[in-house]
């Protein structure tokens, strides 16, 4: 009995700790995988789990923690937006759902060995890489791209180093979108709107000591193309001590073209010419849009090491509305900065050369989300559709993706009668591989840590910058639990050593029955047993 | 003892699988709704008499889904719409990612005009985030923003597709 029970413990706790289990039952179902943990990869889960209840679907991300850009990119003074964490953690507690953290895939496991598993492989890797601009000393120091700076601020660990300069007075962003805007505000922001978000440590400080007061915003085409959206642009206007700094001349002629546009652009134009005749002038610090140039070249200071200004070219526009094009001419423009972050766009990066990529727009290649040329590959989110959009935008495409896989396991596209051994062929693969997973119950334990480091300066959290300290926190109580195993392990063979065993009541009930028959003879009910020895020897017998 | 230590172990394995359907969220975070309607609940909750406050009345409220079916649902004033979709599990995919916090505009919907004249006035934000929308109209609101009233009784709101049509998606391209 000891034995056996021991056996079903070690059982129970293997199972326990796989943490996958589940899959091994329901041997026919479709199995999806999901490459990336962050919006795309959650909405494309959510909708199959959703609409199938048969299916099984495994996520794959490369870092110890979980939600992509939304944790990485939304800026920390818009903790509302992140209120979406709340939809992913229950998709990723969902019994058909699991989370596999610290697996990059094209390296820690092929596309290619994804689809041996998997009926179906979603790719969902958005977009990690910044598109340069292309011109001399973009490599100077005090040059950055957004997607670094951003990084920096939000925590992401390849950043943290990232240490920007802020004694500079002047600032330069290239590009007008929302990216730009975000990095705009945060430079500008009082520190008391900044300290009780998420906002890293680091930067808090750096930023407490920044001597930017004057952020210049520069687009290559003209207002009626600003990228961003209007709720970005109020924040920005509405910012204590800080003051727009618009050239009346810029939007000249604008407002009789108003009636003519669509709501949106309308009511952005609107806020933008509102900004020129607002603004409070005892404001210590401003910002501004420059519209109609384009960046040729930052220049070095004294040293030829750190930027001290860029050259900018004036461009013409030509066509109309939405589709105007910029046209550089030979007219320059040089600015004074010691601060330049170009914020000109994200890029999707190629994880693994057996998958279709269009270098030039930087996606997958696909129709409706179904990679092409590649029966049982997927793609959603800003690997789909390029690196544009909001939250809701990614949910829509995300939902459209999951939409065509059902479609295509309806159909019979998708070949459900072969066996597919799912997670459990991976996570073999990873363990031969030297690659431990962090499972969502993991991040868990990350998320707690990374709260309780944040509650004594009144934040939300505390980020964890450093991955090897992440992976330490994350498995922590997994060795507490393996230790705890073993104690009682320990414990269970001592007692057996001992020579104490217990009788069960089965056991007493042998008892009983002894002491029953030996009454009967003599009409009575029982006749006790006297000798703890002999109760031992008929209960074990 | 180990037999006992089985039970736990098998309990916590349960215990960390419960089952929920993904669009099943428990937000609950209507605190930040405009209609203060968790106040209202929490009132309710302690005491339903003796506060003199209770003002709730049911309306009856038609939605029209993405797929064109109506659902009819009863709800109490001092809700959002957001609220009504959430406590009587509508199924609509996405809707109220941001939980009410004027952060997304998944909780697009569409109303009759003269339901739309009636509700008044809207907020620069609302009128922010709704510029996002899919499919904007003339009569679109966040329902997140809208509050039930009494003389709200049968309106119709449609909760309109998100399918990316062409010319919203140009002017979401840029946005990023
Ligand atoms: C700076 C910034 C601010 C933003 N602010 C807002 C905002 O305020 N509101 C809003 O609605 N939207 C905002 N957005 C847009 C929003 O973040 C995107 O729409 C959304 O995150 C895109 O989702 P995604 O899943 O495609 O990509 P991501 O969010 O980038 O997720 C991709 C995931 O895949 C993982 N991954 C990458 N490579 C691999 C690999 N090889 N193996 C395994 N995993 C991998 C990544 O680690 C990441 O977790 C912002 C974007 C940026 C850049
Ligand atoms: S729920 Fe996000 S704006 Fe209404």
């Amino acid at each position: 009995m000891d034995i056996v029970g021991v056996l079903v413990l070690l059982l129970v706790c293997v199972f326990t700790a796989a943490d996958g289990w589940r899959g091994l039952s329901s041997a026919s179902s479709p199995r999806v995988c999901v490459v990336g943990g962050g919006p795309a990869g959650f909405y494309t889960a959510q909708q199959l789990l959703k609409a199938r209840q048969d299916a099984l679907v495994d996520i794959y991300e490369r870092l110890p923690v979980p939600f992509g850009l939304v944790r990485f990119g939304v800026a920390p003074d818009h903790p509302e937006v992140k209120n979406v964490i709340n939809t992913f953690t229950q998709t990723a507690h969902h019994e058909r759902c699991s989370f596999h953290g610290n697996v990059n895939v094209g390296r820690d496991v092929s596309v290619e060995e994804l689809r041996q598993a998997y009926h179906a492989v979603v790719l969902s890797n958005g977009a990690e890489a910044n598109r340069p601009m292309g011109i001399p000393g973009e490599n100077l120091s005090g040059v950055f791209a957004a997607k670094d700076f951003v990084g920096w601020y939000n925590g992401i660990p390849a950043n943290k180093e990232l240490c920007p300069d802020l004694s500079c007075e002047t600032a330069v962003i290239l590009g007008q979108g929302n990216v730009a805007l975000d990095v705009a505000r945060i430079l500008l922001s009082p520190l008391d709107m900044l300290k009780a978000t998420d906002i890293t440590q680091h930067a808090l400080n750096a930023l407490a000591g920044s001597g930017v007061r004057r952020v210049l915003i520069v687009g290559r085409r003209g207002p009626l193309q600003i990228a961003c959206t209007i709720k970005e642009l109020r924040e920005l206007g509405n910012l204590p001590n800080t003051r727009p700094e618009l050239l009346l001349g810029d939007l000249e002629g604008i407002e009789e073209t108003l009636k003519d546009l669509p709501r949106p652009r309308k009511r952005l134009t609107e806020l933008l010419l509102k900004a020129v005749n607002g603004g409070d002038n005892k404001a210590e610090k401003s910002w501004s849009f420059r519209f109609c140039r384009s960046p040729v070249e930052v220049l070095a200071g004294a040293d030829g090491k750190r930027a001290a200004g860029i050259r900018l070219a004036l461009n013409k526009l030509e066509g109309s509305g939405e589709n105007v094009r910029a046209v550089p001419t030979d007219q320059l423009e040089d600015v004074n900065c010691g601060l330049i972050i170009s914020s000109i766009g994200y890029k999707s990066i190629l994880i693994d050369p057996a998958v279709p990529f269009d270098p030039r727009r930087s996606v997958v290649p696909n129709d409706m989300g179904r990679v092409q040329d590649a029966p049982g590959l997927y793609c959603s989110g800003w690997v789909k559709r390029g690196p544009t959009g909001v939250i809701a935008t990614t949910m829509n495409d995300s939902f459209d993706t999951a939409h065509v896989i059902l479609q295509d396991m309806e159909s019979g596209l998708l070949d459900l009668s072969i066996k597919k051994p799912g997670a459990q062929a991976i996570s073999g693969l990873l363990q031969t591989r030297g690659v431990r997973t962090v499972l969502f119950s993991e991040w868990e334990k990350i998320n707690a840590e990374e709260e309780r480091r944040g509650k004594p300066h009144g934040k939300p959290r505390e980020k964890l910058l450093d991955v090897e300290e992440m992976l330490q926190i994350a498995w922590s109580s997994r060795i507490m639990d393996i230790l705890t195993f073993l104690v009682l392990l320990l414990v269970c063979v001592f007692t057996a050593a001992d020579g104490v065993r217990t009788v069960l009541f089965s056991e007493w009930e042998k008892i009983n029955a002894e002491e029953e028959r030996r009454g009967k003879p003599h009409g009575k009910p029982r006749e006790k047993l006297l000798d703890v020895e002999e109760m031992l020897q008929i209960g074990w017998s | 003892m180990s037999s006992s230590l089985v039970r736990v172990l098998l309990h916590r394995a349960a215990v960390a699988r419960v089952t929920l359907a993904p669009h099943q969220t428990l937000r609950k975070t209507s605190a930040l709704s405009r209609c203060g309607s968790v106040l209202h609940r929490q009132i309710r909750g302690i005491n339903t008499f003796t506060l003199p406050l209770r003002t709730e009345e049911k309306v009856t409220i038609n939605f029209v889904n993405r797929d064109g079916k109506k659902i009819s649902v009863t709800a109490l004033t001092g809700n959002s719409i957001l609220d009504v979709v959430v406590d009587q599990n509508l199924d609509f995919d996405g809707f109220g990612a941001c939980e009410g916090t004027l952060a997304c505009s998944t909780c697009h919907v569409i109303l009759e005009e003269d339901v739309y004249k009636k509700l008044g006035s809207i907020s620069d934000e609302e009128m922010d985030m709704l510029d996002l929308a899919y499919g904007l109209t003339d009569t679109s609101r966040l329902g997140c923003q809208v509050c039930l009233r009494k003389d709200l009784e049968g309106m119709l709101l449609r909760v309109p597709e998100t399918v990316a049509d062409a010319r919203v998606d140009s002017q979401q391209e840029s946005s990023t």
